[in-house]
């Protein structure tokens, strides 16, 4: 839900131009660099720690991955320009997010599809007509006695 | 000579659990009842000789015998008493032990609880716990000892990881641990009734409450986990979708699924089949867990104690143990009666549904754990799969699942109709936008504000469907309320339980503020609404740490709200660091400082944050606990009161 949140957050700066801006002028303000390079922060990993992004992490690198992704946003690169730099350097491995690519189409698509599947089966198995399984209907008599039952253990409801 | 003891008493174990795989079920298939007897005694037997090396080694930690090697690895004499008994687990082999212990006390537990259990299918289950026991009591005296004497005995052990010396993380394993071979249970019985080839009404409840069990023990211990994580790793994250914690989320959701089936099949005689696979998963996904923690075959920063030839031998077990009961499962499975069926709408339905989406969201979570595995083996290609990729995959799955579990307690068994969905959600859809609209006023984000809503639709669903049960301000509404099973109030609590957490991860990852600065003394930094000033730094040393202290002022608008302390320990046997976080805990926002490295001149590195609402998330997950507890003891109650 993070993400979703940092999506709309960057959305949000593309979309009122803050972005151009940016681009066009270097000098954007330190509280901003420092906004948007905690987002981004947040979606790049520590490549030498175990499974945390350099924002979390404690280990020197995770330091200096933090400078560079600073140094960049000053240097007038867009968040995902961020991203796109810190992957030629150092590879898939350092995005959280995986990139959408062949190797990652299972990733990505299964859960959805398999939701997708699922609900369709759903549909599919409980619209089907039973065979099996044929309610017959009480007559008169049994329907006075089953509601006699029904009122002495559940009075009232 | 103790030592020794234990030794020879987890040798007979293996023999006795040896035993108990092979003739109860010899007994069950030529039908004599002194074989299938012997299943029960070998159970209790097998429970008790593991506890006596359990015991043994328990007591060469406390009396600190380091001619004993494991003890010399992991203890020290200058460690305080629970942490010379926790540490008994804190290392692989001890980790093990408990895991066999755990395994045991259950399998002992059926001869006491399964008088009534038909004596075929109680012997089967009895076999198949047998083999599971003789599996892994094989690999603990053949790879992993525990026992084993070093000699020169040294003079001071190596002591307990530091991290693990806390009294959250002590009790962690043994929680998590009931939680993963509780579901050896349903395992079990889930297997010797595919032999059987029989799966009734009467098997479903009485696994129930076993399975309920499990369920809360994993949901404490996958608790205990998240709370030891947010105050001990000092970065204030409650969940990280560690591949540790992933494999540990696993059982817990297909064993919710299980849960919410056999529920079904215990009412309506209907989703044998699914149950039975689910049965089988739970336990063959906690298998998992096991081999991956101990194998560390995905790193995670909860790797310790890892071997990569023990782990080999882990996965050989799990590929015997889940290839053969899916084997079973696909050869068995058709011949299990199928049931009446069920329609789109009815309480049935909502129940496959919950089951679909639980699985959906095991998947999910599965392919995000071990993707990264699959890509190098066949490709050599590293990914990376973290936080964000679940954040987009796995939060929309369980928005759907609140959606259907708003909803789906409201309907009749059977056959509903389409009018109480329409009128339940017109009433809901007016409470998500009020509820939304507040939200977004005091908050300023959309999706925030959205996800509030749908956690009040879900607490005020469950209201309702527990209103209905109890005959919410009708007349006898005491007398109704007491004659509920406990499974009513156990959903109930559940349910709230999961509103409350949800309301709590939202706000979490929405409004959650941080920030790290480096700080001399009296310097401030501020992050929301809150002055955070770095007053003292005070060196210090316990029994087995030295420690610096730093005192952090807190102010909100020039008024103080209160002054934490947070400390680096330094282990000096380990050479270790560690971090103690300080929190103010607040039901509407905890403040949590953690302090790092530096030094006077240039001063320390404060991680300060605010976190509205964590505690609402271990609130909620701890109802989740509770109402697994309602649900079983309630039912004892009951049988007596009618007894």
């Amino acid at each position: 839900m993070k993400r979703i949140y940092t999506i709309v957050l960057v959305a949000f700066c593309l979309f009122s131009g803050l972005n151009t801006f940016a681009q066009t002028t270097p000098h954007i303000s330190e509280a901003e660099v420092e906004q948007r390079a905690r987002s981004v922060g947040k979606s790049l990993r520590c490549v030498v720690c175990q499974n945390q992004s350099i924002d979390d992490s404690n280990a020197p690198l995770a330091a200096d991955m933090r400078l560079l992704v600073r140094e960049r946003i000053r240097a007038g690169d867009r968040n995902e320009d961020v991203l796109i730099y810190m992957r030629d350097r150092y590879g898939d491995f350092v995005l959280l997010k995986p990139p959408f690519q062949p190797n990652t189409y299972i990733l990505w698509f299964a859960p959805m599809g398999l939701l997708v599947l699922f609900l369709l089966w759903y549909i599919v198995q409980t619209r089907r007509p039973k065979q099996s399984v044929k309610i017959a209907q009480l007559s008169d008599d049994e329907q006075k006695r089953y509601d006699a039952l029904i009122t002495k253990i559940e009075p009232k409801s | 000579m103790i030592a020794e003891f234990g030794q020879i008493a987890l040798i007979m174990a293996m023999l006795v659990a040896g035993a108990q795989a092979v003739l109860p079920m010899v007994g069950a298939y030529q039908k004599d009842t002194r074989l299938m007897a012997f299943g029960d005694r070998a159970a209790i037997a097998q429970f008790i000789l593991i506890a006596i090396a359990f015991l043994a080694l328990t007591y060469v930690f406390i009396t600190s015998d380091f001619s004993v090697k494991l003890a010399a690895l992991h203890s020290h004499t200058n460690k305080p008493l629970i942490y010379k008994i926790s540490g008994v687990w804190g290392n692989h082999e001890g980790s093990m032990m408990l895991w066999v212990l755990m395994l045991s006390l259950f399998g002992g537990l059926v001869p006491m609880y399964g008088k009534t259990l038909p004596a075929s299918l109680k012997a089967r289950a009895l076999s198949v716990q047998g083999m599971i026991g003789v599996g892994f009591l094989a690999f603990i005296l053949f790879t992993s000892n525990p026992f084993l004497r070093l000699n020169p005995v040294p003079l001071d052990g190596q002591s307990l990881n530091p991290l693990l010396q806390d009294p959250g993380l002590a009790f962690h394993p043994p929680f998590l641990y009931l939680g993963y071979v509780g579901f050896s249970m349903a395992f079990s019985f889930s297997v010797a009734a595919l032999i059987e080839g029989r799966v009734d009404a009467v098997w479903a409840q009485w696994l129930r409450p076993w399975v309920l069990l499990a369920w809360s023990f994993l949901t404490i211990g996958i608790t205990m986990g998240s709370v030891w994580a947010y105050y001990e790793l000092g970065w204030g994250g409650w969940w990280m979708w560690d591949p540790v914690e992933n494999v540990s989320f696993l059982p817990w959701l297909v064993g919710t699924a299980l849960l919410h089936s056999i529920l079904v099949l215990g009412k309506r005689h209907t989703m044998a089949n699914w149950t039975i696979l689910l049965g089988i998963a739970a336990f063959s996904l906690s298998l998992v867990g096991t081999f991956v923690v101990r194998s560390g075959v995905l790193t995670s920063v909860h790797s310790f104690a890892v071997d990569p030839a023990r782990g080999v031998v882990i996965l050989f077990l799990l590929l015997l143990a889940t290839g053969g009961a899916l084997t079973l499962y696909a050869l068995r499975a058709h011949e299990l009666r199928g049931g009446p069926g069920y329609t789109t709408v009815s309480k049935e339905g909502g129940l496959v549904l919950n089951n679909l989406l639980l699985v959906t969201a095991a998947v999910t979570v599965f392919l995000g754990t071990f993707y990264p595995l699959l890509v190098e083996t066949f490709s050599n290609e590293k990914i990376s799969v973290g936080t964000p990729y679940f954040d987009a995959t796995f939060a929309p799955v369980m928005i759907v699942l609140i959606a259907f579990m708003g909803v789906g307690p409201l309907l009749k068994w059977r056959v509903d109709t389409w009018t109480t969905v329409r009128k339940h959600a017109f009433k809901s859809g007016l409470l998500i936008a009020v509820v939304g609209l507040f939200v977004y006023i005091y908050g300023k984000s959309v999706l925030g504000a959205l996800s509030m809503g749908i956690a009040a639709y879900l607490a005020y669903s469950t209201c309702i469907a527990y209103g209905r049960k109890i005959g919410f301000g009708k007349a006898g509404m005491m007398r109704r309320f007491r004659a509920q099973p406990g499974a009513s109030h156990g959903f109930f609590l559940a349910h709230m339980g999961m509103a409350i957490t949800m309301a709590g991860v939202v706000s979490m990852s929405v409004w959650a503020k941080e920030d790290v600065q480096l700080l001399k003394i009296n310097d401030s930094m501020r992050v929301g609404a809150y002055e955070f000033t770095l007053k003292a730094m005070t060196p210090g040393r316990e029994e087995n740490y030295q420690y610096l202290e730093a005192t952090i002022d807190i102010k909100k608008f020039t008024k103080k709200v209160t002054t934490l302390k947070s400390s680096q320990r330094f282990y000096p046997v380990r050479e270790m660091v560690t971090t103690e976080a300080g929190i103010q805990v607040g039901v509407m926002r905890n403040l949590y400082v953690g302090i790092g490295d530096g030094d006077s001149r240039k001063g320390w590195v404060v991680r300060a944050y605010i976190h509205p609402m964590i505690c609402w998330i271990w609130f909620g997950t701890l109802m989740m606990a509770l109402a697994g507890f309602v649900s079983l003891f309630g039912r004892k109650v009951k049988a007596k009161e009618t007894a």
